[in-house]
């Protein structure tokens, strides 16, 4: 079988790694780097279990080949552990109920944060577009969106 | 997945050699949000896959007063989605770019490659060996057909699943083409082919040709334009129905019309009977609904498909009252 050579940047660190060319960045980030926490859904690009950030923006790693790695930025929920802006995430999806099963959580975090990171005051429709991608069987959506609201208030200040 | 050698080129010249002249063979990789899907089931299985994201020239987005929008066949989803000019300018350019797939898929989806998508019928994703993959049957027409065409179509069924190519033909969009050695330009209402002239293929494009670029004119003053796409379910989906309208009013008076459905057909389908008819007519409820309802003659149901055709006369319709109000 054929391998590439990948150069690519994981979680702020430059990593090198040898794959076949049909490896997706899913199976990368949990089989060659454990990285557990991107979750499989579906497969084809239509749950949201699987975002990460390539380049700052939420993507499908369903969806993406080893070969489109080459010279990106990619993300994952583990490279967020200690960012301020995660932690408030994390902490009012907890206080506002909207993890259950937590199979969605991460993807849905990362859809959350990229939102965010774009704008900080986004009007509920902002938000509920920014997770359109992200299916949820648990929560039914109200909870995670109370989440996301309400860590837009509290990044922004009060004052301005 | 099967493997296969995996080619990054940063000239379009050496992407158009890679592909080569064998469709089988060789394939190009955009966003690769629909070919994945399509390697994994095994519809597709090239041995090698052309990245066109090196090329750099592909990317661009540009418009000039007086001359119109020139958009890179690289442009994301979500690059056209958040256009300004696309937003304030081209109403139906933007409405249906909002309306594809999630944010995800929009960040990684181009133009290009929605333009060029394969069909969604579920025969053809799934290990049926019909027409459209060389067997000798179609199993839509005794088959589950509530989503296939109800016009067009013959011997094949499908309808044509881009969003962005029922909006560019409401804007009179003009597609390039590299063929490996120049480039010649298309009117995007002859880019796309019935299954009666064509029934392997979706486009005009032949092997080792490379969508680069696609123009549409400017807008010109008393222009509107407007998309909307019936869905069956109030998340993202592809389109049962959905309707583009461009209408360039002088006064109270249509000067120009084009409207476009998505859904109905094998190819973004361009009714004339409507489009010529709304010329010079003051419009109110009553002349539109009646031009509407003449439209579509040619339809037929496959058995689970004819709601299609109300469906498309109303959103045609909602959309013209609309943008003429
Ligand atoms: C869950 C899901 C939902 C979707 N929803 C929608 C929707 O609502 N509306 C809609 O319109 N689409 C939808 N799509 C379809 C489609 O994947 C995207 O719209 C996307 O824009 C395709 O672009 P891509 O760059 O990812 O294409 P790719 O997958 O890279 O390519 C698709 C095809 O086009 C060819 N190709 C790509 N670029 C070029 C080029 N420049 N020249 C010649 N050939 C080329 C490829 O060889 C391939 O055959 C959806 C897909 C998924 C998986
Ligand atoms: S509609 Fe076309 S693609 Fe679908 S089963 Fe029939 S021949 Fe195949
Ligand atoms: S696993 Fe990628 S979108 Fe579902
Ligand atoms: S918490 Fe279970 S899927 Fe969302």
């Amino acid at each position: 079988m054929k391998f590439s050579t990948i150069k690519f940047e994981l979680n702020g660190k430059p990593v090198e790694i040898e794959v076949p060319p049909a490896m997706r960045l899913l199976d990368i980030l949990r089989e060659t780097f454990k990285l557990t926490g991107t979750k499989e859904g579906c497969g084809i690009g239509e749950c949201g279990a699987c975002t990460v950030l390539l380049n700052g923006q939420a993507v499908a790693s369903c969806l993406l080949l080893a070969g489109q790695l080459e010279g990106t930025k990619i993300t994952t929920i583990e490279g967020l552990v200690h960012d301020e802006r995660m932690n408030l995430l994390q902490r009012n999806f907890l206080e506002c109920g909207a993890v259950q099963c937590g199979f969605c959580t991460p993807g849905m975090l990362l859809s959350a944060y990229a939102l965010l990171q774009k704008d900080a005051r986004p009007t509920t429709d902002d938000i509920k577009n920014a997770i359109a991608g992200n299916l949820c069987r648990c929560t039914g959506y109200k909870q995670i969106i109370q989440a996301i609201q309400k860590s837009t208030e509290s990044l922004s200040d009060p004052d301005q | 997945m099967k493997n296969f050698t995996y080619k990054s080129p940063a000239s379009l010249k050496d992407a158009s050699q890679l592909l080569g002249d064998d469709w089988s063979q060789s394939i190009a990789l955009a966003g690769g949000t629909d070919l994945l899907n399509l390697m994994k089931n095994e519809v597709e299985t090239p041995t090698r896959v052309v990245n066109l994201k090196q090329i750099k020239e592909l990317n661009k987005i540009e418009y000039n007063s007086g001359y119109g929008l020139k958009l890179g066949a690289l442009a994301t989803i979500a690059e056209i989605a958040a256009h300004p000019v696309i937003k304030a300018k081209y109403r139906v350019l933007h409405e249906a770019a909002r309306e594809i797939a999630s944010p995800q898929l929009g960040n990684m989806g181009t133009l290009g490659g929605n333009l060029c998508q394969r069909p969604r019928c579920w025969y053809y994703r799934n290990e049926f060996p019909c027409l459209r993959k060389g067997g000798d049957i179609c199993y839509a027409i005794d088959g589950k057909n509530k989503f296939h065409c109800i016009i067009g179509g013959g011997p094949c069924f499908i309808v044509h699943p881009s969003d962005m190519a029922v909006a560019l033909m409401a804007l009179d969009a003009n597609v390039t083409i590299f063929d490996g050695e120049k480039n010649h330009t298309v009117p995007i209402s002859e880019f796309y082919l019935l299954p009666e002239q064509d029934m392997y293929r979706e486009t005009v494009l032949k092997p080792g040709e490379i969508v680069t670029h696609i123009y549409v004119p400017d807008v010109g003053s008393g222009e509107k334009s407007g998309y909307f796409k019936f869905k069956e379910r109030g998340i993202w989906d592809f389109a049962v129905v959905s309707v583009a309208v461009m209408l360039r009013k002088k006064g109270k008076t249509i000067r120009e019309a084009r409207v476009t459905l998505g859904g109905i057909a094998p190819k973004p389908w361009l009714e004339p009977h409507v489009s010529e008819n709304l010329i010079n007519l003051v419009p109110d409820e009553d002349n539109v609904s009646a031009i509407c309802d003449q439209s579509l003659r040619n339809a037929f149901d496959l058995g689970q498909n004819g709601y299609k055709i109300l469906l498309a006369k109303n959103l045609m319709k909602r959309m013209i009252l609309k943008l003429a109000s």
